[in-house]
């Protein structure tokens, strides 16, 4: 895992390096500069263009929406999609919130014991078992989206949030191990665990006092990106999920399908149950990037 | 050898239940899809079924609805990854020589990451609305409004196969650009700045620069890149299903097909879609896994 390794451990921190300044001459002229500026403004243009559309849409009312004004500021500024919105998402909210955090904490906690292991607790055969379990983070979920229904129809699961959790955590074990073992094979020197093997410490005793300690901001890193994988899953609602038991995204395809869709009640739906998330990125960014890129081997 | 189990025993013994669960949920589920997908098991009753061999697989690929849907997939996943690699490369480009404001631009490039594909696919499919002229909508009354009329197109919903996936690929490339710019922006900042420098006295030009010492450089990530966006365009379902809805034969891809399939309770041939599926991944995923891990092992 030689890229993942480098993206997890040093891509992160290098992203938000700042470039060392050349004692030579950069080789950019003011001109180039200028231009520079110029494109990077023009691409902040295209991906926020949705952004503008979202935000304005939600404040409109229907008799605001026709083709002529769809890109003009609201005639008059109305909270009524958004109120309609809410009363339709907010079982959905709260499934979804009761749903993605207990999974982000199990995956997590699993995903640290094993990491731990593979990196410095190793075992004969550990590759093998650690590219076993990799494997698992790719496979398109159709390939077992139907026995898996079958399975929780027979353990006579209660479909909705048990049912996901249970899914959730399960295929989010490997993208946690994977993290976690990056994590531990940059941040903890074999030194110390090898010295507190010597001094009789077992797993459990090595991994409560030395490991554990450690462990926060891996455990930020994998908390925000099975919240976010979770939250925004759709696949798993789908299949395992109906309308009286979904996630926010079952929800909102709801609320924004159909014949007649209602674009403004739409587009605030899209705003309220991104919320949680966007939440998430603003104030713990640089840990989200951290996700990112050790998930540079998921998608 | 007591003495050797002991030491390694526990670690063994953490990674048990993973092993177990994994063995299961995705090795175990895998193969009961595959068996399915063997079977005559073409309604919802239940009961024993028939062994037919590979018939379901021979049928799939002699049928004209799977091959479109093969094709779509293949024109979407070029369009998709050609897009976006354009994109991330672009603005890693023109920020790694840092900018000031350079935070500021990267979060917002990064954004939709975080944002749920039905979440965004509500917008982009307000923004690809096909309506033209008088009554244009979307992206093509913005173009109206700006004068650029000769660009008014029915995206997805009218054209050939290449402009239709083109339009799919639009937002999969907005959501995604980002993540790309943020490899390939840890990859130029991982590189030491002597070798920048040290091209520079050679009087090397800038083009030169990039051509010969920076870009080499970036390879390894490209090629992640390259396999992560792959992986990503196969198993693309909610941002069609949340788009074009999922009956669209023009968008129809294998994931979503395979959906439909199972709305028709046709097991053996939705399992043999997902099956084929998985196979597209496996062929993609594998012999990265093993060539990183071949990689990681030199070091």
């Amino acid at each position: 895992m030689s890229t993942a390794e480098a993206a997890t451990g040093q891509a992160a921190a290098a992203l938000t390096r700042k470039p060392r300044r050349s004692t030579i001459a950069d080789g950019s002229t003011r001109r180039s500069r200028t231009f520079r500026y110029l494109f990077l403004l023009l691409f902040l243009l295209f991906v926020l263009t949705p952004v503008y559309v979202v935000v304005v849409t939600s404040f409109k009312t229907a008799s605001d929406t026709t083709a002529a004004a769809q890109w003009s500021l609201p005639e008059t500024w109305t909270l009524e999609p958004w109120s309609k919105a809410w009363d339709v998402l907010r079982p959905y909210m709260i499934r979804s919130l009761s749903l993605a955090i207990p999974a982000a904490i199990i995956s997590s906690m699993i995903g640290s014991a094993n990491g731990f292991v593979l990196a410095r607790w190793r075992f004969p055969g550990a590759n093998i078992v650690f590219a076993f379990i990799l494997f698992g983070m790719f496979i398109p979920y159709q390939a077992v989206m139907l026995p898996l229904r079958t399975t929780f129809t027979e353990l006579d699961v209660t479909r909705g949030v048990p049912t996901l959790i249970i899914a959730h955590c399960i295929y989010g074990i490997p993208i946690c191990t994977l993290i976690f073992r990056n994590y531990y094979a940059t941040i903890v020197p074999t030194e110390i665990i090898e010295s507190a093997r010597v001094d009789g410490a077992g797993l459990i005793q090595t991994y409560a006092r030395i490991i554990l300690p450690i462990s926060i901001s891996g455990f930020v890193v994998t908390l925000i990106w099975q919240f976010t994988s979770v939250w925004n899953d759709f696949l798993f609602a789908l299949f395992l999920t109906q309308q009286n038991n979904g996630p926010v995204t079952l929800g909102l395809a709801a609320l924004s399908g159909g014949q007649k869709v209602d674009y403004a009640a739409s587009m605030a739906g899209a705003l309220i149950t991104s919320f949680p998330t966007l939440l998430v990125y603003i104030l713990l960014g640089r840990w989200f990037i951290g996700g990112l890129m050790a998930g540079a081997l998921k998608g | 050898m007591h003495g050797r189990i002991r030491t390694w025993g526990p670690g063994a013994l953490v990674l048990l239940p993973t092993v177990l669960l994994l063995g299961y949920f995705v090795y175990g589920l895998i193969a009961w899809s595959f068996n399915t997908s063997l079977t005559d098991r073409h309604t919802a009753r239940k009961g024993p079924a028939h062994y037919v061999g590979f018939e379901n697989y021979v049928n799939l690929f002699g049928e004209d609805r799977f091959l479109n849907s093969l094709k779509n997939l293949g024109v979407l996943t070029v369009a998709f990854i050609v897009g976006t690699l354009i994109f991330g490369l672009l603005w890693a480009l023109l920020l790694e020589k840092g900018v000031t404001g350079e935070g500021v631009f990267r979060s917002i490039f990064l954004f939709p990451m975080a944002i749920s594909m039905i979440a965004s696919g509500v917008v982009w499919g307000w923004l690809l609305n096909p309506s033209q002229g008088d009554d244009a909508r979307g992206l093509n009354r913005l173009f109206a409004i700006l004068h650029l009329n000769f660009l008014e197109n029915p995206w997805w919903t009218a054209g050939s196969r290449w402009t239709t996936m083109a339009a799919i690929a639009l937002p999969a490339v907005w959501q995604m650009s980002g993540y790309i710019m943020a490899l390939f922006l840890a990859g130029f900042r991982g590189i030491p700045p002597e070798l920048r420098e040290a091209a520079r006295v050679d009087g090397a030009s800038e083009f030169k620069l990039y051509r010969y010492v920076l870009f080499p450089q970036l390879s390894p990530i490209a090629l992640s890149a390259l396999i992560i966006l792959g992986h990503i365009s196969l198993k693309l379902f909610d941002l069609i299903y949340a788009i074009t809805g999922p009956n669209q034969f023009r968008t129809e891809v294998p994931s979503i097909y395979m959906w439909n399939t199972l709305l028709r309770s046709d097991q053996a041939k939705a399992a043999a879609i997902a099956i084929v599926l998985l196979a597209c991944v496996a062929v993609l995923v594998i012999p990265y896994l093993s060539w990183t891990a071949r990689q990681e092992a030199k070091q």
